[in-house]
């Protein structure tokens, strides 16, 4: 079969399973769109900005485990991308992106729209490609779609010239792949995995910590059947949130410099560290050298250089975690560790990270807590990024897996609207809460009109601080009150904003009406959002600053601790 | 990983099987830059097939360094196959063109310190030579150190090569060879 370029970019997409592309069109990716119609199988969203679709693409991969697909013309459409393309990294997110390009013969020569596409992308991609002759695109899509959701996934970027998108060639989609260069080890050794085995046998006070490889190897039934059985206390990472469910008595909850202080302390207890697909990453290990100390580590990871990257292992194991679970499931005796769980009961009266205080006034944590309450623990949420983020991560009771979706490793303010948008479209069926912060949302917002455009119906809870919450907090603890460019004195009326974009919009600035609010957005046909006042100064509770150790932690009652 | 092994720096050779595309030396020279790995020196050529080449490293580090060098390498797509042969029966080859300052009384006594390195001259001016020497990196700079007395005008060194010595090792070398088993590979 004879087809053009583009042709053959929708005909490999279809056969990938793609059903749904996030993108903007310009010059050189016109080809391709012109085609489009064509393609009735391929859904495609006009987004406002390519941030957003790349982030929604993102969104999009997080709660369906399927490769989101995004696309953008060359030069600002590309770098505009970026953003959003190291996000996925950063997160070990699948995503395929496709990116047009100035015409073969001009690359070089600085044409109008012409940048170094691969090469800015190269250290925030798995992989990426410059296809320089049509007969070349099916083995790229193909290869592309498969190094971006096996191993460790990630980005993957295609740039096509334009004159490629033209250009008419053989069509085949193969059926093979071969890339000598990348087979990732799927099943863990034997012997490890006795080793670890033994390791669960002989400790007294194990936890499991759960991270985001729980969530993309799908292990969520193998982890409570280890912890069920072994009983085993579960915590779970920022980003692994949702891969346990927190209603279950094992479950801890979250470590790390605003994770509950019962879970750090757990942590630092322990005599033995079940690490399962995380990468000891700083907001969790703190001050590596004195993480602790006193436990003996497993480590599993499909990536053999997050192995003793951060912190030193005795038992690391390669592979596939829900492969490699299942085997070590075989291995592990029920047990019981009565005193111990008994101890972290202690730990969570002792320390009560979780309480909301009792006020008039109207409080971020108590408004997830409502949203968490409304939804049973069901829906989707998704965040931005700063204090609206962990008190999502904190306050929420997340029951099912992929149910936390948020921009972990590179913190990108702006996930809030557009990775919401994605989250929405690959489950149309499940509520989205996006609990987005003032800031954050205002980078994004222009996604609104998408979500009209589209009628995807995401609920936003916009934690308005009329700050940079997160960053007025670091000055109010380590600066001395000196709030420097974190105040807004000009916020718009996002009500308003809401209406003009053709959404529904509500104000709460009073507790009593947060519920009520919640349950008509809930209940409300399409987008909505509801504008919560709240009070401005309030901290993230416990912190453990950077670089510190759970000696450091500042609880919510020993305020003296901050200097 | 293990901390039975001290960590102690020192120069460790690494070498690598690429598929001989455009860019991927340039994605080798990002992941290094970008992990903050000093590179010693890095030579590149074809190899036995066509399609592949080979790449040796020569980089400074600790153990855990090395580790994590080799590990990103294997990482990337389009890398094969990654060994450290710091610790194996290898040989190890550089070769470097030196032009020094000669004149009437001193060339003889060049050519006599040339003679001891089994270095060749390959070009001879009526105010320098070109010196062509081979040999392991201690031998070149041994060379390179002497001749400095005379006047070293420009010199100019490939980095290091380095094989495996016998058959079996080059087995392991081959592209054919079974995926790193890093379940094991991690623990020792
Ligand atoms: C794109 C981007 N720019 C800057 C930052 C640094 N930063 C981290 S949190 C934060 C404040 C976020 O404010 P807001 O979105 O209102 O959320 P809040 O902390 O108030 O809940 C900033 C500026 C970031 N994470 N991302």
């Amino acid at each position: 079969m004879k087809l053009n370029g583009s042709q053959m970019i929708c005909e490999s997409l279809i056969r990938e399973g793609v059903d749904v592309i996030f993108g903007l069109p310009g010059g050189a990716i016109l080809p391709l769109y012109q085609t489009l119609p064509e393609y009735p199988k391929l859904r495609h969203i006009l987004v406002r900005h390519e941030q957003g679709a790349a982030h929604a693409a993102d969104g999009y991969a997080r709660v369906s485990g399927k490769p989101g697909v995004a696309w953008a013309t060359s030069g600002p459409g590309a770098t505009n991308l970026v953003t959003g393309i190291a996000t996925a990294q950063m997160d070990s997110i699948p995503i395929v992106v496709i990116v047009g390009q100035v015409s073969r013969a001009s690359i070089g020569s600085d044409a109008f729209q012409e940048t170094d596409t691969t090469g800015i992308t190269l250290p925030v991609t798995k992989h990426n490609y410059l296809v320089m002759s049509a007969s070349e695109i099916p083995q790229i899509i193909k290869e592309a779609f498969y190094i971006a959701n096996t191993g460790r996934p990630g980005p993957v970027l295609i740039d096509i010239p334009k004159d490629v998108q033209t250009e008419i060639a053989e069509f085949k989609y193969p059926s093979e792949i071969d890339l000598p260069g990348y087979k990732p080890t799927l099943e863990g050794n034997g012997a490890q995995i006795k080793r670890a085995a033994k390791l669960i046998k002989e400790s007294q006070r194990p936890v499991i910590l759960a991270g985001h490889g729980a969530i993309f190897s799908n292990a969520y039934d193998e982890i409570r059947e280890l912890a069920e059985k072994a009983q085993i206390p579960v915590i779970t990472t920022l980003l692994g949130i949702s891969s346990f469910p927190e209603d279950h008595v094992l479950s801890v909850g979250m470590p790390g410099m605003h994770g509950m202080a019962y879970a750090s302390l757990a942590i630092e207890e322990a005599d033995l560290l079940i690490a399962l697909g995380m990468r000891f990453d700083d907001r969790i290990t703190g001050k590596p050298s004195a993480f602790s100390v006193n436990s003996k580590k497993i480590h599993v990871d499909i990536d053999p250089s997050e192995i003793g990257k951060n912190i030193k292992v005795d038992v690391p194991i390669v592979g596939d975690l829900k492969r490699v679970l299942a085997k070590l499931n075989l291995e592990v005796d029920p047990n019981t560790h009565v005193e111990w769980i008994q101890h972290i009961e202690e730990l969570k009266r002792d320390h009560p990270s979780m309480n909301i205080r009792a006020t008039e006034k109207l409080l971020p944590q108590y408004i997830i807590n409502q949203i968490s309450e409304a939804t049973e623990g069901k829906a989707i949420v998704v965040t931005g990024v700063g204090q609206h983020q962990m008190w999502a991560a904190q306050h929420y009771v997340y029951t099912e897996p992929r149910s936390f979706v948020t921009s972990g490793g590179s913190g990108a303010m702006g996930y809030e609207v557009p990775g919401a948008m994605g989250a929405q479209v690959a489950d149309p069926g499940r509520v989205v809460w996006s609990i987005a912060g003032d800031g954050g949302f205002q980078m994004t917002m222009a996604e609104l009109a998408t979500l009209v455009e589209n009628k995807i119906p995401v609920k936003f809870a916009i934690i308005n601080n009329q700050c940079l919450g997160m960053v007025r907090q670091w000055q109010e603890f380590f600066y001395d009150k000196d709030y420097v460019a974190t105040m807004y004195t000009n916020n718009p009326d996002f009500v308003k904003l809401a209406e003009a974009f053709g959404m529904l919009g509500l104000r709460v600035s009073d507790k009593t009406q947060v519920r009520s609010a919640i349950e008509e957005a809930i209940s409300y046909e399409g987008p909505a959002l509801i504008d919560f006042m709240v009070e401005e100064e309030e901290n993230v509770f416990p912190m453990i600053p950077a670089g510190q150790t759970v000696q450091d932690m500042i609880e919510e009652n020993q305020p003296e601790k901050v200097r | 990983m293990n901390s039975k092994i001290p960590d102690t720096a020192s120069k460790r050779t690494i070498t690598a099987l690429v598929q001989d595309k455009p860019g991927v030396l340039n994605r080798v020279a990002s992941m290094f830059r970008r992990r903050g790995f000093n590179i010693e020196s890095l030579a590149v050529g074809k190899s036995e097939e066509s399609d592949l080449s080979r790449m040796t490293f020569v980089v400074d580090g600790d153990d855990r360094t090395v580790e994590q060098v080799t590990k990103h390498l294997h990482k990337l797509i389009d890398v094969i196959k990654v060994s450290d042969i710091s610790d194996q029966n290898i040989v190890s080859r550089e070769l470097a063109l030196i032009r020094v300052k000669v004149n009437i009384q001193t060339r003889a006594e060049v050519m006599q310190v040339v003679g001891l390195f089994r270095a060749n001259i390959i070009d001879v001016a009526p105010d320098s030579l070109i010196v062509e020497v081979v040999g392991d990196e201690d031998k070149i700079d041994s060379l390179h150190e002497l001749l400095k007395e005379f006047g070293v005008v420009e010199v100019m060194r490939t980095g290091t090569i380095a094989l495996n010595r016998g058959l079996e090792a080059a087995k392991k070398e081959s592209r054919k060879s079974k995926h790193r088993n890093w379940g094991e590979a991690a623990s020792v």
